[in-house]
């Protein structure tokens, strides 16, 4: 299927979100729309899938205009969607899941779920996916679910398949998995459209590029572009794609952690027994798959999870059993995965954002009353050394960009005496000139002699940052392993794989 | 797992650091062994403080019954300590499996339940006579509103929307039903009028939910409210003045269905009812059915789950939503029925008491599924019938004490003895659309 789109526009308020794009995508390749978060990719495709409505522009499929008013229309049409976060209904089995909204019925509309069953069977086989049709899809591996969204497509005959950053939430290996399967559609002539801000899969699958900025299109590409090439269309001006970092210069040993374990509501050891160490000025990157552990060791640390056991050192002081204000008294900086639940507080302006873990006494705080003044010139400043672009410090953090209410906390927890740095998924959902900003200023902490801890599930963030990389798997460590280790590797002890000849370096 | 780290934990005392090293420590696994604890200690200190000699006589047999069972006559003090005896092993068995780990099933806290009763109750009407037909077949016609408005609460919880008006869904179907059956002389009439009233509270609700993204829950309080204060309007100022035209309605009566009420014991409890209880075991098991079974019901269970996915599949969201709480509405006003129909003729203010209230209880207790609400409405059912025998036979209990048993179980069960339940994903969230 030949899809085309013409002119689209999408105003979100004041915002142009989509600002007149076009784009053919033919049947039997593979488009890459590449583009920062934000840039308006995503709510394109949710224009096609007819989620939204656009303002202006036509859509027009094997040379017919569509008028959507719903996704059922598209999905009528032959367009399949693999959203990014999966369109999955975690109770439901695997044929509940596909059959929904499309259900063959019996009786007074009784399910035929063995004709599910069935056809999610063939479906699964003539792609080799493996998938269990009576399986309960909050039991299954992400990957294995995003299938589950690729069968619910093809089980309603898609001509057109949409992948909306799919990559986001797998492993390598399963990255690699994915991509066979993408080109296994396009064999069968599938026409696909791909959508991504990981210059490494574009290259990798893509037939054709288009770059997308700021809601409009910037150009296309070809995959033999090399990624300079890609990254600087893709933010607007050239880009330093690789951290810039001196040899460590190590102290002493700075954070102790022995036999960590974090037991859950459910009681389920999510840490279970972590041991390593940390040294003055050295940054130690966690590597992972999401859900292995790494939120409840990031938490641990912060005092924030009820039920830990065993030790956690911070330069002679055990910090297992105290509460988090004295954790942060103790000089621990934390930068949380979820800026906008555990990071800020989105009604909030800036400047109270900026003093939130310091709220109960000085500078900003005498006998029980804000120091306004204080507060203010504190914030002014730090909106200029942080390059926080907002229109004032009483802006509210709600209202900022992704990279920008992120720079706000890094200033936040940059700008007392550290003695530890935590830093769980310090870029996620950052634009590209403010993951190169935040880099530089984790770095920068680490050449001051503090000891890092970054949490991330993006190997080649880990990689840029990492003086060892530590890689969990189901809440164990798999290894600690050298900086340089070779990607395969990484991605292999990902999946709680150790290879043989593994040595564990010592800091 | 299970063994006990060197390092010293500080600010934990002694329990939290055993407890930490099980794998099932959390209260959840505690809970069944030390409710049943509680509550065998709970009947041998009424035993022991005063003890009541004499028989009791248990009838099984209904009056009219094609054969009749014989009474069962048992020494009251010796059967009441049989059955402690009987508690306390089910609670070491209880105990025994918390310690090691294994699942509790479904029968202990069932067999602990009947064991646990007929140890009171011989107590209770020591040189007295309980008939288990008036004791049980009473407690179904008293959980008939209960079971109701328990499946309009499931239904609309399951399609994302919290039903706390089912309170005013009965009072405005049993008012409804007052009128419309006393207009038109057919009682029949009246069942369908208390279904649109309770529709008619369900759009109201609709509206401000699923429309206009109201809190669920105070729009259903206020709309609780807003039913009482009308109902006690029409009633003072229309009804009072024209009960004969207005509130004298036929009463709905018992109709024994043949073969089947005549089955000894079951029969009189089940089967000799009126037609409103025979209506309820078809909506209870269609519910149950439709659910589970058909396109409908996984498309309900969807919105209620994940509305988006279910949008993004072509389901009309929120046209979903209200149809289903307009048939939960039309469910839960049918029950409202029973009030001004079957168990007195007419309709009177505020004459539901709450019984909303405590199928929202039933719904959560039986986990957002139709089978194990109805269940937990009929525990419901039970308890206040309960309190109506026994204040009946002149028990030794206060009768204080006794009205405040339904709503004690009420609590006791929904304060967690189910264990764990999960609600629908997206239940009380409104979906909007971009």
């Amino acid at each position: 299927m030949r899809l085309v789109l013409r002119g689209i526009t999408k105003r979100f308020g004041s915002v142009v979100a989509n600002d007149s794009i076009s784009l053919t995508v033919e049947p039997g390749e593979i488009h890459c729309l590449l583009g920062e978060n934000g840039a308006g990719k995503s709510t394109l495709m949710n224009v096609l899938y007819g989620l939204y409505k656009a303002d202006e522009g036509e859509i027009e499929l094997d040379g017919e205009v569509q008028h959507f008013t719903g996704p059922g229309d598209a999905m009528a049409a032959g367009i399949g969607m693999v959203h990014q976060h999966f369109m999955l209904i975690p109770v439901f089995t695997v044929a509940e899941n596909v059959m929904l909204g499309n259900e063959t019925t019996g009786f007074a509309g009784s399910l035929d779920l063995e004709a599910a069953s069935t056809r999610v069977t063939e479906i699964s086989e003539r792609f080799g996916f493996h998938v269990n049709p009576d399986a309960l899809v909050e039991d299954l591996p992400v990957g294995v679910q995003q299938r589950v969204e690729i069968i619910k497509a093809l089980s309603r005959d898609a001509e057109l398949l949409v992948f909306d950053e799919p990559t986001a939430v797998l492993t390598p290996q399963e990255t690699d998995e994915l991509m066979e399967i993408m080109r296994q559609l396009k064999e069968a002539g599938k026409a696909i459209v791909f959508i991504t801000h990981k210059l490494r899969e574009v290259r990798a699958v893509a037939d054709r590029i288009t770059v997308i900025r700021l809601g409009k299109v910037v150009g296309e590409a070809e995959p033999t572009a090399s990624n300079a090439e890609l990254a600087s269309m893709m933010v607007g001006r050239p880009v330093e794609l690789v951290v810039h970092k001196d040899e460590p210069e190590l102290g002493a040993d700075a954070l102790v952690v022995k036999d960590l374990r974090v037991t859950d509501l459910a009681g389920h050891a999510q840490v279970d027994g972590l041991s390593f160490t940390i040294r003055a000025g050295e940054i130690l990157a966690v590597a992972g798959v999401q859900g292995n552990g790494q939120t409840e060791l990031t938490e641990a640390l912060l005092g924030l999870q009820d039920d830990v056991t065993g030790s956690i050192v911070l330069d002679g002081t055990e910090l297992v059993g105290r509460s988090t204000r004295q954790i942060l008294d103790a000089g621990v900086g934390f930068i949380p995965e979820d800026r906008q639940v555990d990071g800020l507080v989105p009604g909030f302006t800036i400047a109270e954002n900026l003093m939130l873990n310091r709220s109960f006494r000085s500078p900003f705080v005498k006998n029980g009353n804000l120091r306004l003044g204080a507060l203010r010139e504190f914030a002014a400043e730090k909106l200029k050394q942080y390059d926080v672009r907002a229109r004032d410090i009483d802006t509210l953090a709600g209202n900022l960009s992704g990279g920008n209410q992120q720079k706000v906390v890094v200033a936040r927890e940059l700008s007392r005496d550290l003695r530890l740095l935590v830093a769980a998924q310090p870029t996620r959902g950052v634009d590209v000139g403010s993951i190169e900003f935040i880099h530089k200023q984790i770095v920068a902490t680490r050449d001051s002699g503090i000891p890092v801890l970054v949490v991330s599930t993006e190997l080649d963030e880990v990689v840029a940052l990492a003086d060892r990389i530590m890689v969990l798997y189901r809440g164990k460590v798999v290894g600690i392993v050298p900086a340089d280790t070779p990607r395969e590797t990484l991605g292999l002890m990902m999946t709680g794989e150790r290879p043989k000849d593994l040595k564990d370096v010592a800091s | 797992m299970s063994t006990v780290t060197d390092t010293p934990t500080p600010d934990s005392g002694g329990l939290a650091a055993d407890t930490a090293v099980a794998p099932t420590r959390k209260a959840g696994a505690r809970k069944l062994p030390i409710a049943l604890g509680v509550l065998t200690a709970l009947l041998a200190g009424i035993l022991l403080r005063s003890a009541h000699s004499g028989d009791t006589t248990f009838q099984l047999a209904a009056e009219s019954d094609f054969v009749t069972l014989p009474d069962i006559v048992v020494p009251s003090g010796p059967t009441a300590w049989v059955m402690v005896v009987v508690c306390l092993a089910l609670t070491a068995e209880a105990v025994r499996r918390m310690l090691a780990h294994v699942r509790q099933p479904g029968w202990i806290p069932i067999v602990f339940a009947i064991a646990w009763m007929t140890g009171f109750l011989s107590w209770a009407a020591a040189d007295g006579r309980i008939r288990l037909v008036s004791l049980l077949g009473g407690a179904v016609a008293l959980a008939i509103p209960l079971v109701f408005g328990a499946l309009g609460g499931v239904l609309g919880e399951r399609a994302g929307v919290v039903n706390i008006a089912i309170e005013g869904q009965l009072l405005l179907g049993a008012f409804a039903a007052a009128i419309t059956a006393s207009t038109t002389g057919s009682p029949w009439a009246g069942l369908v009028a208390a279904a649109v009233a309770g529709a008619l509270v369900a759009l109201v609700l609709g509206l401000f939910a699923i429309t206009y993204f109201v809190d669920q829950v105070i729009v259903g309080v206020v709309l609780n409210v807003l039913v009482v204060g009308l109902t006690n309007f029409m009633f003072r100022q229309v009804l009072t003045p024209n009960a004969e035209s207005l509130n004298s309605p036929e009463r709905l009566r018992a109709f024994p269905i043949p073969v089947l009420g005549d089955i000894p014991l079951i029969g009189p409890i089940l089967f000799r009812q009126t037609p409103l209880v025979y209506v309820l075991y078809a909506v209870v098991a269609i519910v149950a059915y439709a659910l589970y079974r058909t396109r409908w019901g996984l498309r309900v269970r969807a919105v209620g789950e994940h509305p988006k996915a279910a949008d993004t599949v072509g389901i009309k969201v929120n046209r979903t939503r209200y149809r289903t709480i307009l048939l939960a509405g039309a469910i839960a006003g049918l029950g409202g029925a029973y009030f001004s129909l079957v168990s007195v003729a007419g309709f009177n203010r505020e004459m539901t008491g709450g019984a909303g209230y405590i199928a929202l209880a039933a719904v959560i207790f039986g986990k957002w599924d139709p089978i194990r609400a109805t269940l937990a409405a009929l525990l419901f059912g039970f308890a206040t019938n309960l309190q109506g025998v026994l204040s009946a036979i002149g028990s030794p209990v206060p009768s204080q004490f006794m009205l405040m048993l339904p709503y004690l179980v009420t609590i006791l069960a929904v304060a967690g003895l189910v264990g764990r339940s999960r609600p629908p994903a997206a239940d009380g969230v409104p979906y909007r659309q971009q």
